[in-house]
């Protein structure tokens, strides 16, 4: 019964299936089949097999697919240099037909982890790809990153050689942690049993769920993780799809929130988590909202922004929110805030007039801060842990196309990186005293 | 004579559409106070200006929209159209998918010469649809990618394709602490830029407008459309029909034209500033009443002042005395607040503007020595009252109340520029290091003119 319009356009193809098969595309007027502008690729079956048989599965078109049985054993190596060669064909001719079916095509979101071998080595091997085919087109990136216990034991190889190809070939990075995940879901669990002030929840305002969507009858355990991912992205895309007084679209986040092409890693948080069944939000609750972003358990990586150095800082809100509201948040929460000396009012701001489901109003904050260097520093020493005693480097070696000149280029590039954010803090960014003008003669 | 709009980006489109609205509404009002033949006047003039009138029911705005992305427009076309008493052409609009993003190297070096023809050829459709033509009025946003860099290209066409029309740019400057963080460097390339192609910039600041809407209108949760109703009015007060002469007998045709001989008499000084008074929410205009030579006195005040509205007047702030002659290239007898003008444009609009005592604009102290202080300052009246109010004034101000916005804005990029941050998104469009050293250059000599006023 719906119809299919510009904002559904961005992400979905509507496709004349009445003669069966793949018809030709609807451009305007009612919803036939939506189909995404997609491809999955996994060197395993298992997942996409599930999404197929799930109640997603008329969304993905069987022929925007790549999947192998094997999977790629946890290596980077396997994925990107292994399975990359030999499908890079195919991945390049599944791209150019589903960019073909755009009118104009404006961004690739690539979703991956970091720590695995697929995700990770042919993730980032496709990110070369798109580089090479579509360099025009922005890359955004949606990065898991592992943690600390990660059971995968070559996770710390997986992701630096990963980072590389991140540093390189991507415009804009959204690390993200399970951890943060994790906090996150416990925190909206913790909110709704303990039945706070006898408010209730109202459900489908959770930012862990897929609130008008496709309910599947049980929950996987990553699930409401997982949504929360959703949730950003859907955040983040939500002026380009919806009408506002302030657009914000993606390359503009690229151009604010990029200051040096390597510095391209950006920490976000999503608020409100929950809408409480209250009908009535003071505006005391809306500038609570503004106040939570900025706060370390609403990051979605395990970082601090508010005790490390901004180079820029973007806020898109949704909603019921006027410029007086942005504009009086912005200057309350100005004064605690480190910005570096260039850009002491880097504030990027977007308002986007349709809400998400089952919320009143909300706002994705998207740092780029000093604050990720302890993400990657952690990461840099796990990696040196292994290295040294260059455990499991033989599994990596013996494939086609790697060579020990991977792993050092690999390490130099995650470590030049930290040592830039490491000048940042050092410097604050800039000289001690502004730069002279030029002197014009009168 | 008509005026051609040309409506840039996303506050482009939004403002030209209050504009248009404001002026529709202010014609089809009954509170002219004047007689019918007076309103009649007045209206025949304001539609000739602004409107077409071709076999449909309602006038069609003389206007052209572009933008980059299609979202604005559709909104702007199809509010218009509901409004029922004005629309506009459905055809005089081009949009493209992507945006600029914030970027002015994408919109003035990619989008600029990609879509000229098409852009151009609108436009000189609209310029064919009048009788005669006035001139092109632009309006833009600084901050952005499109409004600014776009805007600029733009701007630069219609001199070569015009070289004898009057160009009126109309920018809106961003809040200061940020929409956009690079608003700095697009703000450096647009002026630097519109003042090589331009007649004259007109500004509206958002950071002003703000305030008039907290303080004055009493707008508690405020939105980017009461911000440019606000502008709208300003600009209302300022183009719709005036008589340019005492004892004129007909409304002015030229109204561009008139505003560029009275107000820049070199093209060294181009900035423009608006201000107007009264300005109050509408339910508290059955209460008020006001008195020319107050109006007048807070106006005269605003000026020296350099006070954005008519609240938090600073009155201690006087022109110096003639007396002390020292060459106006030192400034030193000037007290260091003091607003010097070039030149000064008073409009007057209502109830008894023929007795309006406007010597205090006319003293010589408030001006530079290059003028006869008879030509620095022109009023123009009507007896028609514009949009509800009994009596209204304006004031559009060839001085240095835009020195210190400027100076901050050029500031903050010379700051940003010495640290390299962001020129690599510039120099991927074909901006390059040079070309914003020689914006820089251009706008700290425009700030050195305006300091040794």
């Amino acid at each position: 019964n719906g119809i299919y319009d510009e904002a559904l356009s961005s992400f979905f193809r509507n496709v004349d299936t009445r003669g069966g098969g793949d018809g030709p595309g609807i451009y305007k007027g009612k919803i036939c089949s939506l189909k995404a502008r997609a491809l999955l690729i996994d060197m395993e079956e298992g997942v996409v097999n599930e999404i197929l048989q799930g109640p997603l599965r008329d969304v993905f078109d069987s022929k925007q697919l790549i999947t192998d049985v094997s999977g790629s054993g946890n290596n980077w190596a396997v994925g990107h240099k292994l399975y990359g060669y030999q499908y890079r064909e195919n991945i390049v001719e599944k791209l150019r037909k589903t960019a073909e079916h755009c009118d104009c095509l404006q961004c690739f979101f690539i979703i991956h982890s970091m720590g695995g071998g697929t995700g990770s080595g042919l993730g980032t091997f496709v990110l070369n790809v798109l580089e090479d085919e579509f360099p025009e087109v922005y890359r955004f990136v949606t990065s898991v990153y592992p943690s600390g216990e990660d059971d995968v034991i070559t996770s710390p190889y997986n992701s630096v050689l990963a980072m590389k190809e991140l540093n390189e070939h991507a415009d804009c990075v959204l690390p993200i942690e399970n951890e943060s995940l994790f906090d996150i879901v416990n925190k909206i669990h913790q909110m709704i049993s303990s039945g706070k002030l006898g408010s209730t929840v109202k459900q489908n305002s959770l930012v862990t769920s897929s609130a008008g969507g496709a309910r599947t009858v049980q929950e996987k355990p990553f699930d409401a993780m997982n949504n929360i991912v959703a949730n950003l992205l859907l955040n983040l895309t939500s002026s380009a799809r919806f009408e506002g007084s302030l657009n914000m679209d993606l390359n503009e986040i690229s151009m604010n929130l990029v200051p040096f092409p390597r510095l391209h890693y950006l920490v976000s948080s999503l608020t409100p988590l929950y809408t409480l069944a209250d009908v009535n939000v003071p505006s005391r609750r809306l500038d609570q909202m503004f106040s939570d972003a900025f706060s370390r358990d609403h990051q979605l990586i395990q970082a601090d922004p508010k005790h490390s150095l901004y180079l820029a800082c973007a806020l898109l809100v949704r909603g019921n929110v006027q410029v007086s509201d942005l504009r009086r948040n912005i200057e309350r929460l100005k004064p605690s805030l480190h910005f570096v000396s260039w850009n002491q009012e880097g504030w990027k701001t977007g308002l986007c007039s349709v809400p998400p489901v089952g919320h009143s109003h909300s706002l994705l904050a998207l740092a780029n801060n000093t604050c990720v260097k302890p993400t990657f520093t952690e990461l840099k020493d796990r990696f040196m842990k292994l290295y040294k005693k260059k455990a499991h480097l033989h599994h990596y070696l013996h494939i086609d196309g790697m060579e020990q000149s991977c792993f050092s280029e690999a390490i130099s590039s995650l470590s030049d990186l930290i040592e830039e954010y490491n000048e940042l803090d050092a410097t604050k960014g800039g000289p001690r005293t502004d730069p002279s003008r030029l002197q014009i003669a009168a | 004579m008509s005026i051609v709009t040309v409506q840039l980006g996303q506050c482009g489109n939004q403002i030209g559409h209050e504009v248009f609205n404001a002026i529709c509404s202010d014609i089809h009002g009954t509170h002219g106070l004047c007689s019918k033949k007076e309103n009649e006047s007045y209206r025949d003039a304001c539609k000739e200006r602004f409107f077409c009138e071709e076999e449909s029911e309602v006038p069609i705005a003389r206007a052209v929209l572009v933008d980059m992305e299609p979202k604005v427009i559709s909104q702007t076309l199809s509010m218009a159209a509901r409004s029922g008493y004005w629309k506009y052409d459905d055809r005089s609009r081009f949009c493209q998918k992507q945006g600029s993003g914030n970027n002015w190297a994408n919109g003035y070096s990619v989008h600029g010469p990609r879509h000229k023809e098409v852009i151009m050829n609108l436009v000189q459709k609209e310029a064919e649809k009048c009788d005669r033509l006035g001139g092109f009025f632009t309006i833009m946003s600084m901050a952005g990618g499109t409004g600014s860099g776009l805007g600029a290209f733009v701007t630069q066409c219609l001199r070569d394709a015009f070289p004898t029309s009057f160009i009126l740019n109309h920018v809106i400057w961003p809040y200061s602490t940020g929409e956009v963080i690079v608003q700095n460097y697009n703000s450096v390339l647009t002026l630097s830029h519109l003042y090589q192609s331009s007649d004259a910039l007109l500004v509206h600041e958002n950071d002003v407008i703000h305030k008039i809407c907290a303080q004055l209108m009493n707008i508690k949760q405020m939105s980017f459309r009461d911000v440019n109703q606000v502008i709208a009015h300003q600009l209302g007060s300022v183009f719709q029909p005036t008589y340019t002469a005492e004892g004129g007998l007909h409304y002015s045709r030229n109204p561009l034209g008139d505003l560029m001989e009275t107000l820049v008499p070199h093209p060294e000084f181009k900035m423009l500033g608006l201000r107007n008074i009264p300005q109050m929410p509408e339910n508290s205009l059955a209460y008020s009443t006001f008195s020319w030579p107050g109006l007048i006195k807070h106006l005269r005040q605003m000026l020296i002042a350099n006070a954005k509205m008519e609240e938090g007047i600073d009155w201690q702030v006087q022109p110096p005395r003639l007396g002390s002659s020292l060459p106006s290239s030192h400034s030193t007898n000037r007290p260091l607040h003091f607003n010097t003008s070039i030149a000064n444009l008073v409009i007057l609009r209502g109830k008894d503007t023929h007795s309006v005592d406007l010597g205090s604009f006319r003293d010589p102290s408030l001006y530079t020595s290059w003028l006869n202080p008879r030509d620095a300052f022109n009023a123009w009246k009507t007896p028609r009252a514009f949009n509800k109010y009994e009596k209204s004034a304006a004031l559009v101000s060839n001085s240095q109340f835009l020195l210190k916005p400027l100076d901050n804005v050029v500031g903050k990029a010379w700051n940003m520029f010495a640290s390299k941050a962001y020129i690599h998104q510039y120099t991927k469009f074909g901006i390059e290091e040079e070309d914003f050293l020689d914006s820089f250059t251009a706008l700290e000599q425009v700030i050195s003119s305006y300091t040794i006023l």
